[in-house]
């Protein structure tokens, strides 16, 4: 079952950013979740933050968030999913797939490719997670 | 791959926006810079790298200089295309860079238990990875910061 939800927030810096969509589907001990958006940016960060923390109940220990659609990361989207893979721990692990290239060279620069466990793409990774 | 800055004067003239980092928003004054550099026909790598020092210097201005100050937030974007690099100029009215200065931008540690990783910081260290001849002065109570970005290098 997939289930969609969108978080709002109030950032009076940009208007045009407040909101996260974010679709998540079960898959054994995967939550698959996927960024409907083109940005992940300082705009977004805090309605990603939010949307995460409002992760189905049913959501499973390993948290795989797909990426392919966002081709924009900056600074602050890059901390906001530091923030998020915080806060799912310790109980759920916060992995990524599907980085288009603009997102993964921000990662490679920052070193935060180190950090995180990524994958090349969601089937890939579920593939891997179910192993 | 072929480029245009290294093929003769650049194809495209100087140019300046004005924006309002609240009203506006840094996302539409960072959509607009760029549809004026897409003449330049950048190859998608170098676009990338534009778009994203870019965003690092006005989410600065929006969020550090202006900040938590209500009213108007008028940021000053000048692209100045030359042969081998894209000379930018940013100038706004908000807070003075602490201590006068741009900030280090060190690289963040990363090899840390999870609960200490950084959630931020990042952004100067972008910056000052990808820009060059960074220049930063406080004049008639404005900021202008100004750099250079690399055109038609690999990497």
């Amino acid at each position: 079952m997939v289930s969609k939800w969108a978080y709002a927030s109030g950032d009076r810096n940009d208007p045009s950013g407040r909101v996260m969509h974010l679709s998540a589907q079960a898959k054994d001990r995967t939550c698959l979740v996927t960024a409907e958006e083109e940005r992940l940016d300082a705009a977004a960060a805090l309605a990603f933050k939010e949307a995460m923390r409002r992760l189905p109940e049913t959501a499973g220990p390993i948290v795989l968030l797909d990426l392919s659609r966002v081709t924009f990361l900056d600074s602050s989207g890059l901390g906001a999913l530091v923030a998020a893979m915080k806060a799912l721990a310790p109980t759920r692990e916060l992995r990524l797939a599907g980085l288009t290239p603009p997102v993964r060279k921000v990662f490679e620069l920052t070193r935060m490719d180190q950090v995180f466990v990524l994958y090349e793409s969601a089937e890939a990774a579920l593939d891997a997670c179910l192993d | 791959m072929p480029n245009p800055a290294s093929l003769g004067p650049p194809p495209l003239p100087p140019f300046r926006l004005g924006g309002d980092a609240r009203r506006e928003g840094v996302r539409a004054l960072l959509r607009r810079a760029m549809a004026r550099l897409e003449a330049l026909d950048l190859p998608e790598p170098e676009r990338a790298r534009i778009e994203l020092v870019l965003a690092e210097v006005l989410n600065n201005v929006a969020l550090h200089a202006y900040g938590d100050r209500p009213g108007p937030c008028p940021i000053r974007l000048t692209c100045r295309p030359g042969i081998g690099n894209l000379a930018i100029g940013v100038c706004d009215s908000g807070h003075p860079m602490p201590n006068g200065r741009l900030p280090a931008g060190r690289p963040q540690q990363v090899n840390l238990p999870l609960a200490d990783l950084p959630e931020g910081g990042f952004g100067w260290f972008l910056i000052r990875g990808l820009a060059e001849d960074l220049q930063y002065e406080r004049r008639s109570g404005r900021n202008h910061l100004q750099f250079r970005l690399p055109l038609g290098r690999s990497g």
